[in-house]
């Protein structure tokens, strides 16, 4: 490739981030977040937009399920592996390190807990859910690869529980991410999340454990949603 | 204990002087003075840690009450000095210059209550909210359950019982309601 061409691509690349900057509204930018020039290693002067230029500005997309037999199979052995992000919200993450003792021994359902979105697909919410916490979240579950599944532990995450009239944690958590399973209690033992890791597997045998895709479909729903009460987004619209 | 208070109270005037514990003493000074009375007593009268700083809304009163504590490390005794400020336009000197931990404080009332420290290094920044936009959520006049239901989607078909009423009922239906007067309250 040319030099020639690849200033008209970074062009083009550049042209496209600012129109999508100029498109979200952003009131809260950070300074270091901010489009501006800056002296690249050889010396010459870049234009960069640091909120789309390191993440992808694409919606997400809906997956078609492939025939059948095939879904049946995947189905099966997505059952059988659950990789859960380690995440704690709320008081309920105290429930989580049990299951990883010997007394209750989470592994051998296939559930297992991983330090990062990008090896995880299940998501425990666990418990009341803060607005800060809400905008860390959402940016957690957008970098986990689909098909993704979410458990909302505790009465908090189904309406709002003891907090349901405090000024700063959500009601209803389906408002802001797909739920696929619900534990209800104050607190759930860790017996109820081994059921609802049952639950979450008959779902995925069934083929009815598609909030991922129910998320790609109703994604500006869900990020109207989410903009109404995270006021300062200085985060891209997409963060995959 | 007395001595040092006496003398305080001969310099700075205050008032309301309450004797918590034999080593702990609460007093109101007026805004003017605190600043400089709490230099005083950590500079000469031994008063080095900084405990806390608190505000509470006085809204009946249409005042903030914010409560300096001080603490002597040596002689292990308190003092609390409260400031009563205006509730409209609330400003209150800062002090920061005394203490560094004195800026967190600060800046978690600025973002409670509303109340301005002009000075007070990283005073503006978020403390616990991100992108409040909407009056100081500790105010008494804030209503927060109607916040929540104009902000959060709440589900319907909640209700809420009495503990001691609903247990009543469901676990002694047939026995006479008698309410036994507690001892404490006059």
């Amino acid at each position: 490739m040319s030099e020639l061409n690849i200033n008209s691509k970074v062009q083009e690349m550049l042209e496209r981030s600012e129109q999508n900057a100029k498109n979200s509204e952003k009131t809260f930018v950070r300074p270091e977040d901010e489009v501006r020039e800056v002296v690249a290693p050889d010396g010459s002067i870049i234009k960069i937009n640091p909120l789309y230029d390191y993440f992808s500005g694409e919606r997400p997309k809906e997956e078609k399920p492939k025939n059948a037999i095939v879904e049946k199979f995947l189905n099966w052995a997505r059952s059988e592996s659950i990789w859960v992000l380690g995440f704690g919200t709320g008081c309920g993450s105290i429930e989580i390190p049990p299951l990883v003792t010997p007394r209750y021994d989470m592994f051998r359902f296939g559930v297992q807990m991983r330090p990062t979105p990008r090896q995880s697909n299940a998501f425990i919410i666990s418990g009341y859910l803060s607005v800060k916490t809400l905008k860390r979240v959402i940016r957690s579950y957008e970098q986990m690869p689909s098909p993704k599944y979410v458990i909302a532990l505790g009465s908090c995450t189904i309406n709002g529980g003891m907090y349901y009239d405090s000024y700063s944690t959500i009601n209803r958590l389906d408002k802001y991410i797909p739920v696929d399973v619900y534990i209800a209690g104050c607190m759930p033992r860790p017996e109820a999340l081994l059921a609802g890791f049952g639950k979450l597997k008959e779902l995925i045998k069934e083929g009815k454990a598609e909030k991922a895709n129910e998320y790609a479909r109703n994604f500006d729903e869900y990020k109207a949603n989410q903009k109404k009460i995270i006021k300062d987004w200085n985060m891209p619209d997409y963060n995959w | 204990m007395k001595e040092l208070v006496e003398k305080l109270n001969t310099k700075y005037a205050l008032q309301d002087i309450i004797y918590q514990r034999d080593n702990m003493v609460f007093a109101t000074i007026s805004k003017e003075l605190v600043i400089e009375a709490i230099t005083y007593m950590r500079d000469y009268e031994g008063f080095a840690h900084f405990v806390m700083m608190s505000c509470a809304d006085w809204i009946e009163d249409n005042k903030f009450q914010l409560t300096y504590i001080l603490n002597n490390p040596q002689q292990r005794c308190d003092v609390a000095l409260r400031v009563m400020i205006e509730r409209e336009n609330p400003t209150m000197t800062s002090a920061h210059h005394l203490w560094k931990q004195v800026w967190t404080y600060q800046r978690e009332i600025r973002e409670a209550f509303g109340i301005q420290f002009p000075g007070s290094p990283r005073v503006e920044e978020n403390f616990v909210l991100e992108g409040w936009t909407d009056k100081p959520h500790m105010l008494r006049d804030f209503d927060t359950h109607e916040y929540a239901e104009k902000t959060y989607f709440p589900r319907g078909g909640r209700t809420t019982n009495d503990p001691a009423t609903y247990m009543r009922e469901k676990l002694y239906p047939n026995q006479p309601v008698t309410a036994k007067k507690n001892k404490n309250v006059e």
